[in-house]
């Protein structure tokens, strides 16, 4: 059970929470103006990282407001949480016991 | 549907056929009926691995095991070779078959996937005598139980609903399939839990596997199977052989490419895993 620490309830179960997938995708300004490939890209592909993965929150059952968190997948530990809009803070290099 | 042998069967006839079962439900969530495949029921999926390896073996085939692949050479848009940590093993043809770790292979070759990799958990109880002799699922409050030859209760519980490597999962999951658990089979309420595991499934927007060529000439792919258990590897086995001896799909994976996301031909069988995932 994580504990996610939402920035403006602090920390909560993670049944709380709703998870919004990987961080820092833009949508296409012109869809039109993009090749199938493209757009598929945009839509489906997705980084699947073992290690430091950079996702989106939103505490549904909560404040249910959106923020950005940077988590290591293997240890599950949450090196970062940051606003929606902003880019992540300097993260230390993973380290495996 | 897609000549499967299945009936449907009313509430009397539910309890006929698994005595155990409380159609009550907890009073929430009675039982109105079920559909039966009577053929259905399980397999040893490690006795299924373990005859193809011994097979393999005996025709000359070489298994390395615990030998990680650390790096995949691509010149040119084809592959040359992999990296391990025994070796570098130069080769034209790479299939990568890795389940929840497609993702990482895949960043190795340079191509993308829509693979995302959760934990799937999964629980044995202690052992006793047999009395499941069917597998039971309900998909409106997710039980799924069935009861291993050694006497276990075998429970499959669902995945987290973030990415994840750790191969634990929440505790909440669990706690939910046992809940549903004990509300149909009463029975059941003293058993303890012996074992819990989370394995890593790669899911796919569709909840449909990719099994086919990549973007790399050469790599072959077969993932994405996500929570679909192991029933359909030996066929997908046959399939993915076909396409990497001759470097095209057969008939019967065409279907399940990557490329099927651009077209957008997917195959949506979110319903399959038949529990609410």
């Amino acid at each position: 059970m994580l504990l996610i620490p939402c920035p403006h309830c602090g920390p909560r179960a993670e049944i709380e929470f709703s998870y919004g997938g990987e961080a820092h995708i833009a949508r296409p300004e012109e869809p039109d103006e993009l090749t199938d490939q493209e757009w598929s890209d945009y839509v489906f592909m997705r980084r699947n990282p073992k290690g430091v993965v950079l996702e989106r929150w939103v505490h549904a059952h909560g404040c249910r407001r959106w923020f950005n968190a940077a988590r290591d997948t293997v240890t599950y530990e949450i090196l970062a949480i940051y606003p929606m809009g902003q880019n992540p803070p300097e993260l230390p290099e993973p380290r495996y016991l | 549907m897609n000549g499967i042998d299945s009936e449907i069967l009313n509430a009397q006839q539910v309890k006929e056929f698994c005595p155990q079962i409380d159609l009550r439900g907890g009073g929430r969530y009675p039982v109105v009926g079920a559909s039966l495949q009577r053929r259905g029921g399980t397999a040893r999926h490690d006795a299924v691995a373990w005859g193809y390896a011994r097979a393999a073996d005996a025709l000359g085939v070489d298994i390395i095991q615990e030998c990680p692949v650390h790096g995949i050479k691509v010149v040119d848009g084809k592959v040359r070779g992999i990296e391990t940590a025994r070796g570098y093993i130069e080769t034209p043809k790479v299939g990568i078959v890795v389940a929840g770790h497609s993702s990482v292979l895949a960043e190795m070759a340079g191509f993308r996937l829509p693979v995302q990799s959760m934990p799937l958990q999964a629980l044995v109880s202690e052992p006793v005598k047999p009395t499941l002799d069917c597998v039971v699922m309900s998909g409106a409050v997710h039980a799924y139980v069935s009861q291993s030859d050694k006497g276990e209760l075998v429970i499959g519980a669902g995945v987290d609903h973030y990415i994840g490597y750790g191969q634990r999962g929440s505790q909440q999951v669990p706690e939910e399939t046992i809940s549903a658990i004990c509300e149909l089979f009463p029975i059941f309420r003293r058993m303890r839990m012996m074992r819990q595991w989370g394995g890593i499934v790669d899911t796919c927007p569709d909840a449909s596997p990719i099994i086919g060529k990549t973007p790399v000439e050469g790599i072959y792919i077969n993932c994405g199977w996500g929570t679909g258990g192991f029933k359909a590897t030996p066929g997908s086995g046959w399939v993915f052989a076909h396409t990497v001896a001759c470097d095209e799909p057969h008939p019967l994976n065409a279907p399940f490419s990557l490329d099927r996301y651009r077209t957008g031909y997917l195959i949506d069988e979110h319903g399959a895993a038949a529990v609410a995932h």
